[in-house]
């Protein structure tokens, strides 16, 4: 019988832009191999810049170019003046702390839910057919949609961006953590067996070490899930953090502030997702490692 | 040998459809008997569902919304090819791209929603712009990848035949770059469809995500759940379709299950 495919992780996605790689001809003839600008090592911090500066103009022009009124977009320049000015104030940090307090909560609940059922549903064929529908199902529910059920049992509480932290996230880490357990090495599998291995220790040295790659792509994905979530609630039911700050500097008709407050969302997202990225790199290199000294 | 494996396939379907009507079996007790005031009885929620979508919201509230899904996430798509086939071909452009397209990727995007409100307003054209703004770049991030890493021997037979210009990009570059597109386009449709429903709740005056708030400001419970029931169904349902697309797409490609090599 085959295997849904809506249910394959998400390891397979790229999310960073690959290095580039010279062009080799097959033969081998260096000669015919140039050396190009990409080659110099200053290069990446070099063009990365020129890129910035470019988009940045490229943002200046659009404010300048009439075709909106500078009044709705400001020009890059005061936002990213107001954004370092923000960053001495503790008002802003207040904003972030109130996000990331429940973007970890909830992160932190996802993975202590996720995790566990995600490797026992790899583990057990019978598990999974049993859960399968209702986990493919819940996982293609947009979290979100769930924002009014969290706004009539919490009001403004925490609890509310949790739980709605913890729907938006707990689906892809536990999908992950599921493929992860299935993709057992067979030779370890034997070996294991040869051995004499109980269940307990079998998931200490098997399972798990075999699934954390996908694990930590996992929890990448679902830090971003719950970052979202956690600003979409601010924004909709009002609790406190970057989403609400911006709703009320919107309201307030401070422009500059809230462009602010936004590349400072943007700045969250970056940080949280290079975490999780470095995280990942760390786990598959790991496994990659241990595969062949094995 | 084969009556064994016929049984133990049997049990398994019996062990996924047993299991999954007793959870709903739970639900639906749940919703009926546990006396709290977001609950509402099953039976009432399939009423509401069937009067409000069988058919007299579709053209006010469903339409719209999809009409919004397939304009933001079609603009997503295209933008998403186009910039990776440019910055999977130059690896100067993609040095340069880098850093911005890191923080442009990992932005939350619903951030931008009450700005574009003021920019544009809150028809379509906002809500189409969110949803792109955040579901190009997983497309464009695969894209680059699976044109840059092209396989060299596929490089140097194409330009051994002479293929170059646009049957390059047609016959050779996009082809190969398909599975890696769909990845990308698997993990967009769920952000589609998350903002899409955050748009519409902020700010609209039709659409599913504005038809759920609402009922949950006029505290119609039926309302709220027959709405939530129906993204549930519609987030499965587009994401069973593009499955099906992939599959008929690249049905030609060795390994329709690995994106990556």
């Amino acid at each position: 019988m085959a295997r849904s495919a809506q249910l394959e992780p998400d390891a397979g996605t790229v999310d960073e832009l690959a290095a580039p790689v010279a062009y080799v001809p097959p033969d081998g003839d260096a000669a015919l191999r140039r050396r190009s600008l990409t080659d110099q090592p200053w290069a990446p911090v070099v063009l990365g810049a020129i890129g910035i500066l470019l988009s940045l103009a490229a943002w200046d022009m659009l404010s300048r170019s009439g075709f909106v009124s500078p009044q709705d977009l400001p020009p890059s320049r005061e936002v990213v003046v107001s954004f370092f000015e923000q960053l001495r104030t503790s008002e802003f940090w207040g904003h972030v702390g109130n996000t990331l307090r429940s973007w970890s909560i909830g992160l932190a609940l996802s993975a202590s839910i996720a995790i566990p059922v995600g490797l026992a549903l790899g583990s057990s064929w019978a598990f999974w057919r049993a859960l399968r529908p209702t986990v493919e199902f819940l996982r293609a529910v947009p979290g979100v949609a769930l924002v009014p059920v969290a706004i009539l049992l919490w009001g403004q509480g925490i609890q509310g961006s949790v739980a709605l932290i913890v729907f938006g996230s707990v689906w892809v880490l536990m999908i992950n953590a599921m493929y992860g357990a299935r993709q057992l090495d067979e030779v370890a599998r034997d070996t294991a067996r040869v051995f004499g291995l109980n269940r307990v220790e079998r998931i200490r040295w098997l399972v798990v070490p075999g699934a954390l790659p996908y694990v930590a792509t996992g929890l990448r994905i679902a830090s971003a899930a719950a970052l979202i979530t956690a600003v979409t609630a601010e924004l909709v039911i009002g609790s406190p953090g970057m989403g609400s700050a911006i709703a009320k500097a919107q309201t307030a008709g401070a422009t500059v502030k809230m462009y602010g407050l936004i590349l400072g969302t943007g700045m969250l997202g970056l940080v949280t997702h290079l975490f999780f990225q470095r995280l990942e790199g760390h786990f598959l290199r790991w496994h990659l490692s241990q595969q062949k000294a094995g | 040998m084969a009556i064994a494996a016929f049984t133990s396939r049997h049990r398994y379907a019996l062990i996924e459809i047993g299991t999954t009507v007793l959870i709903l079996l739970a639900v639906w007790a749940v919703m009926d008997n546990v006396d709290s005031y977001v609950t509402r009885p099953v039976g009432d929620i399939l009423a509401r569902f069937q009067e409000a979508w069988l058919f007299a919201n579709v053209m006010s509230d469903v339409v719209p919304s999809l009409i919004r899904l397939a304009t933001g996430y079609g603009a997503a798509v295209v933008v998403g090819v186009a910039g990776g086939v440019l910055l999977g071909l130059s690896p100067a452009l993609r040095m340069m791209a880098q850093p911005t397209v890191s923080f442009l990727r990992s932005m939350p995007a619903v951030a931008l929603i009450p700005p574009t409100i003021v920019l544009f307003g809150i028809d379509t054209t906002q809500k189409a712009f969110v949803i792109a703004f955040m579901c190009c770049w997983p497309i464009l991030l695969n894209t680059a990848d699976g044109v840059a890493e092209l396989d060299g021997t596929v490089r140097s037979t194409a330009r051994a035949y002479g293929i170059r210009g646009l049957d390059r990009l047609r016959f050779v570059v996009l082809p190969a770059a398909a599975p890696r597109i769909f990845a990308g386009m698997r993990m967009s449709l769920s952000w589609a469809l998350l903002l899409l429903v955050v748009s519409e709740m902020i700010g609209s005056t039709n659409g599913v995500g504005h038809f759920i708030i609402q009922a949950q400001f006029s505290f119609a419970l039926d309302n709220m759940w027959a709405g939530i029931l129906l993204l549930g169904m519609m987030g499965y349902v587009l994401n069973a379709s593009l499955v099906m697309i992939e599959r008929r797409v690249l049905r030609w490609h060795v390994s329709t299950r690995t994106a990556r090599g």
